[in-house]
């Protein structure tokens, strides 16, 4: 099936939950939602599965308008954060449930509870209560019964936000495997962009109930159209400096002068925010090009094979992330140096205004 | 202020405990130094929480002793051992504003009432609360109720040790950052022992001077974050810290080459002591590996490349094993076969999991 938001709002008072979102999801597609707690992401899953009504716009399913429909009319399947199963029922009924209550034959619910428990490697512990699992395994169960009604549509609201590290890396490496093996539309909410980029599909990058971006996840990721999806889009947080550009030069709100290399070359002169990725900051000087801006180390954070250097600019705080560990000293100073091909340039309203189109591993 | 000794602490939650596996927590011996930043890293299970709650006095230990300094605290409450804690979830006084939450364990120790605001303008400018002082703590979101509970457990100058039981949870990401860099710089102005509890190896890895490392109720390595990183003493931690894990393989050794399937892999170190009966198994991080296009190199079958935005990451099949490499930039790799380069001195070899040190050639001389 196909899902369309048209113009879809939801306010509640006078505070507009979900405001005004177009979206297009295809049959046998994976979609994040990315976006901080309160963006809007469990808003907006409600109003798909049909739990709220929008105030206003449409949704419709294969051209059917379908909005105002109840859930229960609808083909629509869902994944909490909270692992949601029966407690007295084994893993096996726990799975089957959905089937059994929608009445389908013995021999047909044995046969997709086994396909669904060998997809998400339950098959040693259907016969285990859910509270003699690990939580991995109880939201493998949640999941294999969401998957085994074969929904049209499937809703994952932060499934692996409270499982531990190690199994989310497990269980997220499983699922675009697991997600292409159903054809159902996918829906997937998320707060954090690496478990965006490493699910891959779409992602709709979500901002106090607006979508601010949709396309395929490297693309919004690599060419964010305004600050505030390059914000979402960004951990560690999205770098941002303020430059005035005049004539052949720019300023930067850190001090000093630049040179109009890269994106700062293709734009009128002008104020303009600048953004960068941590990954793009360095502390050493690679080509003459780059842009240096003498700063304060703060703290640097040291994950073992890499280091997270915290900077104070004048009032801007910037995170390097560099490789190798890298003990500065608290206070001591340090020029950083930004290669101006990493640069995103956003104007006054926040939209993108250029990037340079050679930019490889924004 | 205080010095944390735990001398041949064991916890079993069973009364009668015989084999090691009755045991919640395995005999442990460390010594937590006055100021140090310590975390407590391991998955759900791993007797993390049991160990916290022993040193909050929340648990008895089985066997063992708690020292503060030289002073014996095993027997004694945790009211009376002069402790903050900060939990997984805010703790917060919803009818009070946040200034009267932040000076509440001050008040109730009778700390005066002018040294008390003073502390509590000083702890509010450390985690950007002093904006929201007077108003209610009940109307804040998870975000500044949590910041709330860091502040309470922070205010008291006194005590013996900061525990942070999973204190980021429920934190957006990018606040994250922030408050990590936060409770960096309070620790080193408050010179307080901090210890902190945590599944998440970034956390704990980014927070910590020195990590301790624990599964299946034993602590199994206990080193700052690049020794945790480049020499894992334990296949468990060389899986557990980074992301992905380090690639655990199968393997045969003999003096100086590894054999892994029809594969050999030539070592920079001489193993003699290996014997027939031990697992033994060769450790390289992705990080150390690079996939290259294929005719020279081991040969592998790529199965998978993901794009995580900085970097890329492989994932291939090499001898029926699957491998995690890094993709080096510029590098492209037509069809799925490709080969993979181990940097020779990030190898380890491990027997029933425990890194051997080997020797280097010519007979420990070089």
């Amino acid at each position: 099936m196909t899902l369309v938001l048209e113009g879809v709002s939801r306010k509640v008072g006078t505070t507009a939950h979900i405001d005004d979102v177009h979206l297009t999801l295809e049959r046998g597609s994976l979609n994040v939602l990315l976006g901080a707690t309160l963006a809007g992401k469990t808003s907006l899953m409600r109003l798909m599965a049909g739990l709220d009504v929008p105030t206003s716009g449409r949704v419709l399913v294969d051209g059917q308008d379908v909005t105002g429909w109840p859930v229960q009319r609808r083909s629509v399947a869902m994944v909490y954060q909270q692992f949601i199963n029966y407690p007295s029922l084994d893993v096996y009924e726990n799975i089957a449930s959905p089937l059994r209550v929608a009445g389908l034959p013995k021999a047909e619910i044995d046969q997709r509870v086994r396909e669904a428990a060998r997809l998400l490697k339950l098959e040693p512990y259907l016969d285990r209560k859910p509270l003699n699992l690990s939580g991995g395994q109880q939201q493998r169960t949640a999941i294999a019964r969401a998957l085994v009604k074969r929904a049209d549509l499937v809703l994952l609201d932060e499934p692996l936000a409270n499982l531990d590290y190690k199994l989310r890396e497990e269980l997220r490496e499983e699922l675009p495997r697991i997600f292409a093996a159903s054809g159902a539309v996918f829906v997937y909410a998320t707060t954090e962009p690496t478990e965006a980029l490493l699910l891959g599909g779409n992602t709709a990058t979500l901002f106090e109930g607006r979508v601010t971006q949709f396309g395929p996840t490297p693309q919004v990721y690599r060419h964010p159209h305004d600050l505030t999806t390059a914000r979402v889009f960004s951990d560690p947080p999205l770098n941002t400096l303020k430059v005035r550009k005049a004539g052949g030069t720019a300023f930067l709100s850190t001090g000093g002068e630049i040179r109009t290399t890269g994106p700062l070359a293709a734009v009128p002169d002008g104020e303009y925010t600048i953004g960068f990725r941590a990954h793009h900051l360095a502390l050493e000087p690679a080509g003459a090009d780059e842009i240096a801006i003498p700063a304060i180390v703060s703290v640097s954070e040291i994950t073992g094979s890499e280091s997270y250097v915290h900077l104070d600019a004048s009032e801007h705080r910037l995170i390097a992330l560099v490789p190798g560990v890298r003990r500065l000293e608290p206070r001591s100073s340090v020029t950083a140096c930004i290669d101006p091909r990493h640069l995103f340039l956003f104007d006054a309203a926040g939209r993108l205004a250029a990037a340079d189109p050679a930019q490889k591993a924004a | 202020m205080a010095r944390i000794t735990l001398d041949h602490l064991a916890h079993a939650y069973r009364p009668d405990p015989r084999t090691a596996d009755d045991y919640a927590l395995k005999e442990i011996n460390h010594v937590w130094s006055q100021g140090g930043a310590y975390a407590l890293l391991g998955p759900s299970g791993c007797g993390k929480t049991t160990l916290l709650n022993i040193i909050s006095g929340l648990v008895r230990p089985t066997r063992g002793r708690v020292l503060f300094n030289d002073l014996d605290v095993t027997d004694l409450p945790t009211e009376a051992r002069n402790i903050a804690q900060v939990f997984q979830f805010p703790v917060v006084y919803d009818t009070m504003s946040v200034r009267e939450n932040l000076a509440f364990p001050l008040k109730n120790r009778h700390v005066p009432r002018d040294r008390t605001a003073q502390r509590v303008e000083e702890i509010a400018h450390l985690l950007d609360l002093t904006r929201v002082l007077d108003r209610k703590a009940s109307n804040l979101t998870a975000d500044m109720k949590q910041k709330i509970s860091l502040g309470r457990g922070l205010v008291r100058p006194d005590v013996a040790a900061i525990l942070f039981d999973e204190p980021l949870t429920v934190i957006d990401p990018h606040l994250k950052w922030q408050l990590r860099s936060t409770l960096k710089e309070i620790h080193r102005a408050l010179d307080i022992t901090m210890i902190y509890v945590t599944h998440d190896q970034t956390e704990a890895l980014t927070f910590a001077d020195k990590v301790v490392v624990m599964h299946d109720g034993a602590v199994v390595q206990t080193g700052t974050p690049d020794e945790l990183f480049e020499r894992p003493a334990h296949t468990f931690v060389g899986h557990f810290i980074g992301s992905p894990g380090m690639n655990i393989l199968p393997c045969k050794v003999e003096g100086a080459t590894a054999f892994i399937g029809n594969q050999t892999i030539p070592l920079q170190r001489i193993y003699r002591t290996l014997s027939d009966g031990e697992r033994i198994e060769l450790g390289i991080r992705p990080e150390f590996v690079r996939l290259q296009p294929r005719g020279s190199g081991l040969p592998v079958q790529v199965r998978r490349i993901d794009d995580i935005g900085r970097a890329r990451i492989a994932r291939v099949e090499m001898s029926g094993r699957s491998l995690a490499a890094s993709v080096p930039e510029g590098v492209s790799i037509d069809g799925d076969e490709a080969a993979l380069a181990f940097d020779p001195r990030q190898i380890h070899i491990y027997a029933n999991g425990h890194l051997v040190s080997g020797e280097p050639f010519g007979g420990g001389r070089a």
